[in-house]
């Protein structure tokens, strides 16, 4: 597999939200505006390249049995510098994602990567794979803040195109559960053609 | 009263994974049978109440004693592996039915988000110690209360007629967000 096909399968192919399931939490809680969507899912792409990163620069050195705490301890140093710059730059953001950024942490996508891919590749492919799967993620975030916005309040990125109130739903807990549900359905209909 | 206020809130009105949307993994993943269910929940109880008590303790006494409560995300995350690990084995070595039960789902607990959201939200909450340990109950018998709803309609989802593409976790996503919206008629009952 070439590099270029190693950053695009977590677009389409292999996408974490969309086709693995796998971070469903942030996903839910953070799209309710697509700037809130795509915010969290840089802070999980930094993320994710920085313990892809390390980790396969460490995997030769870390004992395979004490391997999964060893990982937890460098996603977790990662998302806590995420959490410092995130407050010290951009407190808007922070207030508004909340806990949804210390929980990064326990984002399977980031351990899934770790696990299945860091630990057997080499750096520049991890990072490549860290990125395309960070990417991926920010994308299904983006899409999913863009519908929910559009829908529940007429606007995009914070421009408001459609007067009056929208469908509020969409923007409480309920719809982010209902629009996931249908953009999963959409996805399998696109991979079966 | 104030402790009445805190449940009802915390199972009902916050949800922790209809209004919260912490713990969806497993509430997505293991909840195609009640009985399964029934042991997550009663895993994840468990979990929860002794992490919330153990991590209060670390933040009050050490975090924030020695002024490093920025390590909060670190420490937690290991305490809570540790302590999943640790009741594991107290678990097989004390009581075999229990570990039957439960054994299965306590390696999956570590990457429930709902057990570090709560520990990191009593925090920020500043609850005292026992307020801490009641809601971190309730807001487990809330997430268990999903589940056990989440599986029941699934159980009967086995017969109905569902287009293709829609099978699996699509429609019980969009099941989540109907009994989401059931579980947003509670709100307002407690400030």
């Amino acid at each position: 597999m070439n590099q270029f096909q190693n950053l695009t399968k977590g677009f389409i192919k292999e996408n974490p939200i969309l086709v693995l399931v796998l971070g469903t939490c942030p996903t839910l809680a953070t799209t309710s505006s697509s700037l809130n969507g795509m915010g969290m899912g840089i802070a999980t792409t930094f993320v994710l390249i920085g313990s892809n990163v390390v980790i396969s620069l460490l995997a030769n050195v870390i004992p395979d049995k004490v391997r999964i705490p060893a990982f937890v301890v460098i996603i977790a140093s990662f998302v806590t510098i995420v959490d410092l710059l995130m407050q010290a730059y951009v407190p808007g953001l922070y207030d508004k994602l909340g806990i949804f950024i210390p929980l990064i942490v326990v984002n399977c996508i980031v351990l899934g990567r770790a696990e299945a891919y860091a630990c057997k590749n080499s750096v520049f492919s991890s990072f490549i794979d860290g990125l395309g799967m960070g990417l991926g993620f920010t994308m299904a975030l983006g899409i999913l803040g863009a519908f929910r916005e559009i829908v529940g309040s007429g606007s995009i990125f914070g421009y408001k195109f459609i007067p009056g109130d929208g469908v509020l739903v969409f923007i409480l807990a309920p719809g982010a559960f209902i629009a996931l549900g249908y953009l999963i359905a959409i996805i399998n209909r696109i991979k079966r053609t | 009263m104030e402790y009445i206020l805190i449940i009802i809130s915390a199972v009902f009105i916050n949800n922790v994974v209809l209004a919260q949307f912490l713990g969806i993994c497993p509430f997505l993943g293991v909840s195609n049978k009640v009985n399964t269910a029934l042991g997550m929940a009663g895993a994840v109880t468990f979990v929860i109440v002794l992490a919330t008590m153990v991590t209060y303790l670390i933040q009050t006494y050490i975090l924030n004693k020695l002024g490093i409560a920025f390590m909060q995300t670190i420490t937690f995350i290991l305490v809570i592996a540790a302590l999943v690990q640790m009741v594991e084995i107290i678990l097989k070595k004390v009581s075999q039915p229990l570990y039957q039960a439960l054994g299965i789902f306590l390696p999956l607990i570590t990457t429930n988000c709902a057990v570090l959201g709560v520990a990191i939200l009593v925090i920020k909450k500043n609850y005292n110690l026992l307020e801490g340990v009641v809601f971190g109950a309730s807001t487990a018998i809330g997430f268990g209360l999903a589940l056990v709803i989440l599986a029941g309609i699934r159980e009967q989802l086995e017969l109905a007629d569902i287009p293709e593409g829609m099978k699996g976790v699509s429609i019980s996503l969009v099941i989540a967000g109907i009994l989401a919206m059931a579980f947003m008629g509670f709100t307002g009952i407690v400030k």
